[in-house]
């Protein structure tokens, strides 16, 4: 089977790692990597611990598929209970770091406790070694890792760390594994560093065998050449998620200056073809893409920044090729702030990779301060010296960089939008929902995306459903809960089997259900893991529950229900939630207070 | 007709595909840490260069084994590690310039890329072509005919 049959538990304040076997009931019912994570994390720690505390429970979660020829089978994810929403953190990444941790040996990573003195983590199969990391902290993403290769004598090492962001605290710091892959969202980063451990670097030789070796290669034959010949591949490889913009542009979703537009003027700065073109200096900004671990599909972004631009004039050591921009960051540092300079975005989000941080969130928040300082709230003695006004390229870089390391106002901006807004009297300005910050769509222009962002168990994410289908059929709300719960289920099934969701481009449900069966022992239908995902999303929501949310958070900022949008699509539209939302609770079999019924519960064997 | 895998890095995207087909192929399981092709990633994945053995025609691994374990396919062209001979002295990891004969500390043998006897897995994985395999004699043809059309000089329209 192609699970490695063993987690290992490492609880930091009594400094031991021990092997324990994998809980195989738990595995077979909840597949894997986000379902699997939060299982074991529901049954060690209580939803009502403080998130940034030694009793939250730290987990790198793989899946069944991880380390196999399955395409995308690189993807982790780090489950835990999240600062920045005090419910369920669960934030996935690629790169190669999760399926070395798996050929180390171990399906799970738990951490528990918290180091007394600033500790990394190194695996190397069996071997497992808590040491001192006093002289990696305060180092950066990418420095850490150097250090650790150099340190082991091992360049074959896969790293997961935070930066300075992580060590500071920052509500939405990351966890970046292989320099420029992150598992970005709910402050993960935040709750690794609560816990003083800098890294984690994992190497492995064990691999990984599959159930059944002949069929699943077979299949894997088949899936590979169904996604390699899909349209949605081939655009995802040739240019990343990025050109999403154009279509939000045209759309009229493209969240701009804190929500308060939905187009941006300066769409032509920030577009897939300013990454292409040449600037004045003869200088492109994107190089080339690049694959996370097994993928066949390689959306990712290879770029590189003007020597000549203001960023990075008399700093050398950014004048080399690192991750570009994909469509959440450029949204992020783009539009939503005002900014339309490509290599002000691209070196933010060298920043964001560099010191830990989730671009989204940064963003939003940033967006959130520059409204405030536009209606002068906050003054530029608040914000040392700097405009902070919408389009101003030079805030976006400075106030990313003082954020990571955790200097000035950007010690405001660390609280997260939530924070910031209701500190400065103006929590409406918080575009968001449980605390985490919007994606880069407009809950008006897409209706069915704003029932899912009000619903997600992690805060305001666009990954954890997929409508933009229906959504863009009609500008309402109706027809839109049964595919946001459909699709909903969906994810959390793909989620959980250790691959990427971009492969819905070539596949549909049964190709992943295909190969998991091929790869696991026993039978495994669709019916079987469509009823996983929804046994995960609801177990995700009574972990919430637990920590003391109720159906009054699955809500939307005033600015979504009662601004209605000013141009594009939706012009004159606000976001129908109060329709969707009590037909969701419905199909869902929750209470009309969005508790999940007993019935519900029994079903799911919750 | 002799073959030869022919490698183009700015090719490479660094999905690991080959070194699990290798594994597989020789292992039965996936695992890129006993691969026999190995992917090095250069200035953050710009780029990306897949790396293996080249098959040497006077091959220092094959002249240096002091048992005679290793032993030249004749059909595939390929230098082959004989398990049931080899004693693990890792001789031939040193003589090879190119690092591409490494020891297997779980079976005390070297491995090496054998071809897969003629059907190399890795060129059957890669999904960009960056690993294809092709008439040996004939491994400089596509770069041939690129610098060929490179020649068309004629005034260009609108120049």
């Amino acid at each position: 089977m192609s699970w490695q049959g063993q987690i290992l538990r490492v609880n930091l304040t009594k400094g031991t790692a021990v092997a324990e076997p994998l809980n195989m009931e738990w595995a077979n019912a909840y597949i894997g990597e986000r379902g699997l994570g939060t299982k074991y994390l529901m049954e060690n720690m209580d939803p009502k611990a403080d998130a940034m505390g030694p009793d939250n429970v730290l987990i790198f979660a793989t899946g069944p598929l991880n380390g196999t020829m399955a395409s995308t089978s690189g993807r982790y994810a780090v489950i835990c209970k999240s600062p920045l929403t005090n419910g369920i953190g669960d934030s996935n990444s690629g790169g190669k770091f999760g399926a070395f941790l798996k050929y180390a040996g171990y399906d799970l990573l738990l951490v528990e406790g918290r180091a007394k003195e600033p500790v990394y983590l190194h695996i190397n199969d069996d071997s497992v070694e808590i040491l001192p990391a006093d002289e990696l902290w305060g180092q950066t993403v990418w420095n850490t890792e150097e250090w650790i290769k150099t340190k082991h004598q091992n360049p074959q090492l896969r790293i997961a760390s935070i930066g300075q962001a992580g060590e500071n605290g920052v509500l939405f710091s990351a966890v970046v594994n292989d320099l420029h892959r992150a598992a970005g969202r709910c402050g993960v980063g935040a709750v690794m560093g609560s816990k003083n451990l800098k890294a984690v670097a994992a190497y492995g030789t064990k691999g990984v065998t599959v159930d059944d070796p002949k069929k699943f290669m077979a299949i894997i034959k088949e899936t590979h050449a169904k996604l390699a010949e899909s349209g949605g591949r081939q655009e995802l490889t040739e240019g990343g998620t990025h050109p999403m913009i154009d279509m939000m542009q045209e759309w009229g979703g493209l969240p701009t200056n804190n929500f308060k537009e939905v187009q941006f003027k300066g769409i032509d700065g920030v577009n897939p073809a300013a990454t292409t073109t040449p600037n004045k200096n003869g200088h492109t900004n994107l190089i080339t893409n690049k694959a996370c671990f097994g993928c066949t599909i390689a959306c990712g972004r290879i770029s590189h920044i003007d020597p000549e631009h203001f960023t990075i004039k008399n700093r050398p050591e950014y004048m080399h090729a690192s991750g570009g921009l994909e469509y959440e960051t450029a949204y992020a540092f783009g539009p939503v702030v005002g900014v339309d300079d490509v290599d002000a975005l691209t070196f933010a989000n060298f920043l964001m990779n560099e010191h830990g941080m989730d671009p989204i969130s940064f963003g939003v928040t940033l967006a959130a301060a520059m409204e405030l300082y536009e209606m002068g709230v906050l003054t530029k003695e608040q914000t040392d010296g700097i405009e902070l006004t919408f389009g101003n390229a030079e805030a976006l870089t400075v106030m990313a960089e003082k954020t990571g390391k955790g200097e000035g106002f950007g010690k405001e901006l660390a609280l997260g939008s939530k924070r910031l807004t209701a500190k400065y009297g103006h929590p409406d300005l918080f575009m968001g929902v449980r605390g985490m910050e919007f994606a880069g769509y407009d809950s008006r222009a897409l209706q069915g995306m704003g029932l899912g962002y009000a619903t997600s168990n992690r805060g305001a994410c666009h990954l954890k459903h997929d409508v933009f289908g229906p959504d863009m059929e009609d500008v309402s709300g109706k027809g839109k809960a049964q595919p946001v719960k459909e699709s909903q289920d969906m994810v959390s099934m793909i989620d959980s089997t250790g691959l990427c969701l971009f492969t819905t481009a070539g596949w549909g449900p049964e190709d992943f259900v295909a190969q998991l069966d091929a790869a696991l022992p026993g039978e495994w239908t669709l019916e079987r893991c469509v009823e996983s995902g929804e046994r995960t999303w609801t177990l995700e929501r009574m972990f919430n529950q637990g920590a003391g949310q109720t159906g009054a958070d699955d809500t939307l900022p005033k600015r979504m229900l009662e601004e209605p949008a000013p141009s594009g699509n939706a012009e004159g539209k606000v976001n129908e939630l109060s329709v969707m939302l009590p037909e969701y609770y419905k199909l869902r079999g929750w209470t009309e207070d969005g508790k999940p019924s007993n019935e519900t519960l029994a079903r799911l064997g919750l | 007709m002799q073959k030869s895998l022919l490698i183009d890095a700015d090719k490479c995207t660094s999905c690991l595909q080959c070194e699990m087909a290798c594994s597989f192929e020789h292992e039965g399981t996936f695992n890129p840490a006993r691969s026999r092709i190995k992917i090095f990633e250069f200035e953050h994945g710009k780029r990306s260069v897949p790396y293996t053995c080249t098959q040497c025609a006077e091959a220092w691994c094959l002249h240096a084994c002091p048992v005679e374990a290793l032993v030249r396919n004749k059909e595939t062209g390929a230098v082959e590690v004989k398990d049931d001979i080899c004693v693990g002295c890792k001789v031939c990891t040193i003589a090879c310039p190119f690092g591409t004969v490494n020891y297997n500390p779980d079976t005390g043998k070297v491995i090496k890329c054998d071809l897969c006897g003629g059907d190399p897995q890795c060129a059957e994985a890669c999904p960009t072509d960056a690993i294809v395999y092709v008439d040996a004699a004939w491994t400089g043809l596509d770069r041939m005919q690129q610098w060929a059309a490179s020649t068309d000089n004629k005034p260009m329209a609108n120049a």
